[in-house]
């Protein structure tokens, strides 16, 4: 049975990739613009789902490691201009490493202690860059002097191919050996112990890879839309519209994550007409799915199959 | 000279923040939940205030009184339209319970922001004073609203501690804090000790919020960092502990106070930030927090 809702749920991905492939042909630059930011905040949403569904730990500070990406790269590249991969890879590295410093201490720590911790990173990460205004372009934010491409079809299929081989790499983890220990020790931390596994060394991969995924997507979104801000890659809000998106796409899913993100920046786009009352109507639809549906829209599909 | 003026200025900010986390951490205590509406609620609380007081012409006094209820309202609201559905929810598998109430309080919290904005508009709006005029205390002038606002939130604190150890309504709070089980076998109703909780936490945030609207003004965009600092202080005290969070009140206060008048007003959220850090990474249970 697992197997058979496995495959099925491959195929539908399978199937809504090819849909997103042809994309291009047939929507305006417009559409193909919104979906592009849509598919670098689905690596945000997985690389967090990864870390809270699986993990079980709650990041309250996703922007910390995008924020780290994106001004690495941003000030890589204003500075000194090597070649774009070159900030991108830079970016996710320093994400890396940031988001090491921040792990190996915090983990030690539990439940809300560990999401306060996060959240006190992105606020520190926040007004560091309004200190140093210098060099980071301080509240106002700062220009990048190249960007990947000018043409919206080819941001497009950066995007869509660099989310699906996150989407590959992610989901394949969350279905691997090690997928299962981290569920594992999420669920029941000293049992997992207890069968011999070292859950800190687990959680400690999982945050490692949340943090290089999200710091190269915040990276490539400088890359897409020629600045850095505070507001586009660190704010709290931000971070706060990363943890809706993979709540309402369902937990433990992955993929979920990818239907939630694109549904979130979609129909605030559509909803913008609303002009300011757009975010309360988008906050009002996630809280009656997580009061309604808590197991968010792929999570019911997958459990009405189940049932059958 | 100026540090006498630190003295007077860090006593009065700290002894607002010392209120508005003090309703915090009750319900943290009581029953387990995280509120990060909180900021929300302050806010309905200072803009009806100031609305009622000022553009309805009812005057400082009805309207702050009348936006203490609007408080109580968004608590109310808070408690039984979110909280409590997602505590009962089937749906939701008990170990997952804290995170969905933590997401589900925040969008609440974003959606009184929004709605609020929509409303009034993000523009910072302070009331009238609720009581003009100037005090001089050992020689530096001082806005009269300043002193009283410090003496207003040691009054409620001193109600509430009153209330929580003299009567027995309130000893069935601190009963419920301790061992929820045992109180039901004494025959007490779970969830009207937790109705009443939540009705103390809206007059206490509502207080609070109109006092912010009277003291430093208040503006729709700064409800997170309402949020923000409610958590941090009680994080910094201990969560659940009444006197951890006075205290820390106090610390985080003059830090700020300080900072700002010292250092650069830029600055002012850094030094307790850091703070919180040093504390949790090192004592996570907060200054006098129970493990």
């Amino acid at each position: 049975m697992p197997n058979l809702v496995r495959s099925r749920m491959l195929w539908a991905a399978v199937l809504l990739a090819v849909a997103a492939v042809t994309l291009p042909w047939w929507v305006s630059g417009y559409i193909l613009g919104i979906l592009t930011v849509a598919y670098y905040f689905s690596v945000f949403s997985m690389a967090w789902d990864l870390l809270f569904g699986f993990a079980g730990e709650v990041n309250f500070g996703p922007t910390f490691l995008i924020g780290l990406g994106a001004y690495t790269a941003a000030i890589l590249d204003a500075r000194w201009g090597p070649p774009i991969l070159v900030c991108i890879v830079a970016g996710g590295l320093v994400a890396l490493v940031g988001g090491l410093l921040l792990a190996v201490p915090a983990l030690r720590l539990r439940g809300p202690y560990f999401g306060l911790i996060t959240l006190v990173a992105v606020l520190l990460l926040q007004n560091a860059i309004v200190i140093f205004a210098g060099i980071t372009g301080g509240e106002i934010g700062m220009t990048v002097p190249d960007v990947m491409s000018v043409s919206a079809e080819q941001n497009y299929w950066y995007a869509l191919a660099f989310l699906v081989v996150c989407a590959i790499i992610l989901f394949g983890l969350s279905r691997s050996a090690i997928g299962l220990i981290l569920q594992a020790s999420g669920q029941d931390a000293i049992g997992a112990q207890a069968l011999g596994f070292n859950v800190t060394k687990h959680k400690l991969a999982a945050f490692c890879i949340s943090a290089v995924f999200s710091g190269v997507a915040g990276a490539m979104l400088v890359f897409y839309q020629g600045t850095a801000s505070v507001s586009t890659v660190v704010d709290l809000g931000v971070g706060v519209q990363i943890i809706i998106a993979a709540v309402l796409g369902g937990r433990r899913t992955i993929l979920g994550a990818v239907l939630g993100a694109v549904f979130l920046i979609v129909a605030g786009e559509f909803l913008r007409p609303l002009g300011q009352i757009n975010t309360f109507v988008v906050a009002a639809l996630a809280l009656a799915v997580i009061l309604f549906f808590p197991d968010g829209l792929l999570g019911n599909l997958l459990r009405v199959r189940e049932r059958e | 000279m100026v540090w006498l003026q630190i003295l007077i200025d860090g006593f009065a900010i700290s002894s607002l923040y010392a209120l508005g986390a003090i309703g915090f951490t009750l319900i943290f205590g009581v029953s387990g939940v995280l509120n990060l509406a909180h900021g929300g609620v302050m806010l309905v609380a200072a803009l009806m205030g100031w609305m009622l007081a000022g553009e309805a012409g009812l005057g400082t006094w009805l309207g702050t009184l009348l936006g203490v209820l609007a408080g109580l309202v968004a608590a109310y609201i808070t408690y039984l339209m979110v909280v409590r559905p997602i505590q009962r929810s089937s749906a939701i598998p008990r170990e997952e319970k804290e995170i969905f109430v933590l997401t589900g309080t925040l969008l609440w919290g974003i959606m009184i922001q929004q709605g609020m904005a929509y409303i009034f508009t993000d523009n910072p709006v302070t009331m009238r004073p609720l009581f003009p005029g100037v005090a001089t205390i050992a020689g530096v002038r001082t806005p009269l609203n300043e002193v009283m606002i410090a003496v207003v939130c040691w009054v409620v604190i001193g109600l509430l501690w009153f209330f929580v150890n003299r009567t027995r309504a309130g000893k069935a709070l601190l009963a419920a804090s301790m061992n929820p089980r045992g109180l039901t076998l004494l025959g007490f109703e779970l969830s009207r000790v937790y109705l009443l909780a939540w009705t103390l936490y809206g007059v206490l945030a509502g207080v609070a919020g109109v006092l912010l609207a009277s003291f430093l003004g208040v503006s729709s965009n700064n409800t997170g960092q309402l949020t923000a600092s409610a958590f941090s202080i009680v994080v910094l005290g201990g969560l659940g502990s009444v006197s951890g969070s006075l205290m820390a009140a106090y610390v985080v206060g003059y830090l700020e106070t300080i900072t700002a008048y010292l250092i650069a007003p830029t600055l002012r959220p850094m030094p307790a930030l850091v703070l919180l850090v040093l504390v949790v990474y090192l004592r996570p249970q907060g200054f006098l927090g129970r493990r």
